[in-house]
């Protein structure tokens, strides 16, 4: 298998072209820029389209148009400009709209810094925009499973007509690994979308793409559907990787970029014969439990290590319930854990135990 | 028995919402019809606003979008770019395309987006309960503006349609008003040449249509008729502003 | 194996397309590798870097904070990064541009090797990193010298290509001063 270098933000954006995606629509910011270069540069040697929207606030409700005449398309940002675009990402999940949203997270709140961060953890899990809503939510930790959970969120977002918010950071976006770039083969087979908005001709009937439901029992009823829709995802497509974790008795929980970190502070306490392991959620949500509960019959601590001031060890907390200690480790503000912070934080954790 | 009018085919069965004395309906049957009349209608997919026509996707009879409020130049330059032979048109109330929605619309005519805006112009907000609107005269009372619009305070009314002929990528931008028999027949002509600039794909196009809002205008149907006439159009003259290049050429 | 280089020195020294020669040739020879760009505080004071990860087995974390190799390029590299090399590593940097008077301990050997001169006597300044990187590869012996040459085909875009000869000449020069060097025993201290 051919294998070439590539950086995280081209990835995403050669995941995309792969998994059949031909329609991009953003508005620039750092550090995910390299990404729309890319596709700006790829989309038309595909006969896709790129174009560059007035504001993070247009580029979504594009994605919303080119998602109701029934394409797979794809925005991309990071935090600020994703902030911007959570009306429409509402909308997208009220109408059922299937469509990628790509945030490679920098330091907020506010303008924040472009420095990697993972604090847009709780508005990419649980909610963002108003309503009772739900995104499936993806976070790779390397440059070749960006590449793979980019064809993986455009089946997801066709398979529950859902967005599907893939969540990369500074790190993730600059970083290059080498990945197997099979010779690429051109159209895919996509599932047919009778629901699109593509004009009456041939069908008949009228695609009506809506969110508005006046009446409370008829917005309730459509309110349960989703709920419906997310237990579905609930019961098909928690996704996790562990590391070492069989016999261990630490056990970090890490996502993304600190998965990284965490991985190797796993190695170096293993070196002390200290037990440790790991937790990769794949999937943030929706939030897998069964990893958490294959550890509960040796795990002593949980050590949840995030690059922010503590937002998935909420979702760890519901997970674990009370049946061992949940600690947690955090740098914020684009500080990012070293290895040796994390084995220290743990080596004190360890022997308080 | 000789038909003399019948439902255009262009709209679906269901009863207009609209208050009495409201032009929306009138404008409906326009675009509808024109839809038919150009034989468009199976390949056209519209984009409805956030105010009065909130529920247009209930009346127009082809397939239709509902869009966040101000949205819709967005929204609809979404589906054009992935389905280019189509006929794609947004509706839109003052509030929507000229507050909330200002950069989507400018941003769509600057791109030349190949899409057709119906721009409904009635001086002020219908649905959330007679609001100041962008366009709203000076003077006038709305339930925000209870002394009347002051310039100091509220700034001026927008004219929109010329505002937009400036852009490059606006290839038709027009006024009406649906205020009179010969008024509503011009609309309708004015209407129908803006989707034929869209068919033939040389940009964006505008019709900014005044229209009635008797219930929040505090106005029995006939008096709102007569207040558009004397009141709007002078502020808001009526017109073509921007026509397709070669047509300029052989004025 | 496991090689955590650091490469840094001022911007337009060439530092990140370093790092991805290293990093490309690395991948060819069949190692894991992994390059990341300067990030966070290390962005600030004017200086560019990155790290490159080598390794014979897959890369954990690969950002590099304690390098077991230091390429610096000039003076505020050198002062900044050194004292972070790991006990026993390796620190090469560009005597043209920086001196290390003091102490270092742990075991850190150091290496100066005047590279911009060097460049200048190619013919191309811009080269002068790859002194630093042809020298790393001998004393290391991570990836073949042809392996690295080879790479400049991938990692230079094509309107470069003309500057590949140059680019050979830094990395053999760099190769037989490094060895030169260790074999007279003077500046491995």
């Amino acid at each position: 298998m051919p294998r070439v270098l590539m950086k995280g933000n081209e990835a995403f954006g050669e995941g995309a072209i792969r998994a059949g995606c031909r329609y991009f629509f953003g508005y620039p910011i750092t550090p995910q820029s390299e990404l729309p270069h890319y596709l700006a540069r790829r989309l038309p040697e595909v006969g896709g389209v790129y174009l560059q929207a007035e504001s993070e606030v247009a580029a979504i409700n594009m994605v919303y148009g080119a998602a109701a005449a029934g394409a797979r398309v794809m925005t991309s940002s990071s935090s600020p400009g994703i902030s911007l675009m959570q009306e429409g990402i509402s909308y997208l999940a009220g109408a059922e709209l299937p469509c990628v949203i790509v945030n490679v997270m920098r330091g907020g709140p506010g303008l924040g810094n472009i420095a990697p961060a993972q604090s847009d953890y709780f508005q990419a899990v649980k909610g963002g925009g108003h309503g009772d809503y739900r995104l499936l939510c993806l976070a790779p930790s390397s440059v070749q499973e960006i590449l793979d959970l980019m064809g993986l969120a455009f089946d997801l977002a066709d398979k529950y007509r859902n967005p599907v918010m893939v969540l990369g950071d500074g790190i993730l976006g600059q970083m290059m690994e080498p990945v197997e770039l099979p010779p690429y083969s051109g159209e895919l087979e996509l599932p047919p979308k009778p629901w699109a908005t593509t004009g009456t001709a041939g069908r008949g009937t009228r695609n009506i793409i809506n969110s508005l439901y006046i009446e409370p029992e008829e917005l309730e009823a459509v309110n349960l559907r989703l709920r419906a829709k997310y237990q579905r995802m609930e019961e098909e497509e928690k996704r996790w990787e562990t590391y070492l974790l069989e016999e261990a008795e630490l056990v970090l929980v890490a996502f993304g970029t600190m998965a990284r970190v965490a991985r190797a502070a796993v190695e170096r306490l293993r070196e002390e014969g200290i037990a440790a392991g790991l937790i990769r959620p794949i999937t943030l949500y929706p939030f897998p439990d069964a990893p958490f509960h294959a550890a509960f019959s040796r795990a002593r601590a949980f050590l949840v290590v995030e690059m922010n001031l503590g937002q998935m060890v909420e979702d760890v907390r519901l997970t674990v319930e009370g049946r061992c200690p949940v600690h947690f480790y955090g740098r914020t503000g684009g500080v990012v854990p070293t290895v040796a912070e994390v084995v220290n934080f743990a080596k004190e954790v360890w022997q308080k135990l | 028995m000789r038909v003399l009018f019948e439902r255009t085919r262009g709209l679906t069965s269901k009863p207009f919402h609209y208050c009495p004395g409201c032009t929306h309906g009138i404008i409906h049957r326009l675009v509808a019809e024109v839809l038919v009349e150009l034989d468009v209608l199976e390949k056209t997919v519209g984009v409805c606003p956030v105010g009065c026509a909130v529920f247009a996707y209930e009346y127009f009879n082809c397939d239709m979008i509902e869009a966040a409020h101000g949205r819709a130049p967005a929204v609809a330059t979404g589906v054009k770019r992935v389905l280019p032979d189509r006929v794609v048109f947004t509706y839109q109330g003052d509030g929507d395309l000229a507050a909330i929605g200002t950069a989507e619309i400018v941003h769509a005519a600057a791109r030349g987006e190949k899409i057709t805006t119906i721009f409904v112009n009635n001086a002020v907000y219908g649905m959330t309960g007679g609001q100041m609107a962008p366009t709203t005269l000076l003077g006038q009372k709305t339930t925000t503006t209870p002394f009347g619009r002051r310039a100091e305070e509220a700034g001026y009314p927008l004219r929109v349609a010329e505002m937009l002929a400036t852009i490059e990528g606006a290839a038709y931008v027009a006024r009406v008003a649906v205020n009179s028999p010969k008024n509503v027949i011009q609309a309708k002509r004015v209407i129908r040449r803006a989707f034929e600039v869209q068919l033939a794909n040389l940009g964006f196009s505008l019709v900014e249509v005044l229209s009635t809002c008797p219930t929040n205008w505090g106005m029995n149907p006939p008096e709102a008729l007569r207040w558009l006439e004397e009141k709007m159009i002078p502020v808001y003259p009526l017109g073509e502003f921007k026509v397709p290049r070669e047509e300029r050429e052989h004025a | 194996m496991l090689e955590e280089v650091l490469l840094a020195g001022f911007g337009g020294q060439g530092i990140l397309s370093a790092g991805m020669l290293l990093a490309q040739a690395g991948m060819a020879h069949g190692l894991h590798v992994a390059w990341i760009p300067s990030y966070g505080p290390e962005m600030r004071g004017g200086t560019a870097n990155c790290g490159v990860t080598l390794s014979d087995r897959p890369i954990s974390c690969p950002l590099v904070t304690e390098p077991t190799t230091l390429l610096a390029m000039n003076q505020p590299s050198l002062d900044k990064f050194a004292p972070k090399v790991k006990p026993g590593g390796l620190i090469i940097y560009n005597s043209s541009l920086a001196r290390w008077d003091g102490e270092l301990g742990l075991g850190r050997r150091l290496l100066g090797l005047d590279a911009t001169a060097q460049a200048e006597a190619i013919g191309n300044v811009r080269v002068a990193v790859n002194v630093l990187v042809g020298a790393f590869i001998a004393l290391t012996q991570i990836i073949p010298l042809e392996r690295v040459k080879e790479a400049l085909r991938v990692v230079l875009p094509p309107h470069r290509h003309h500057l590949i000869a140059a680019n050979e000449k830094a990395l053999e020069v760099g190769a037989s001063l490094a060895l030169a060097k260790v074999g007279e025993g003077i500046a491995l201290r």
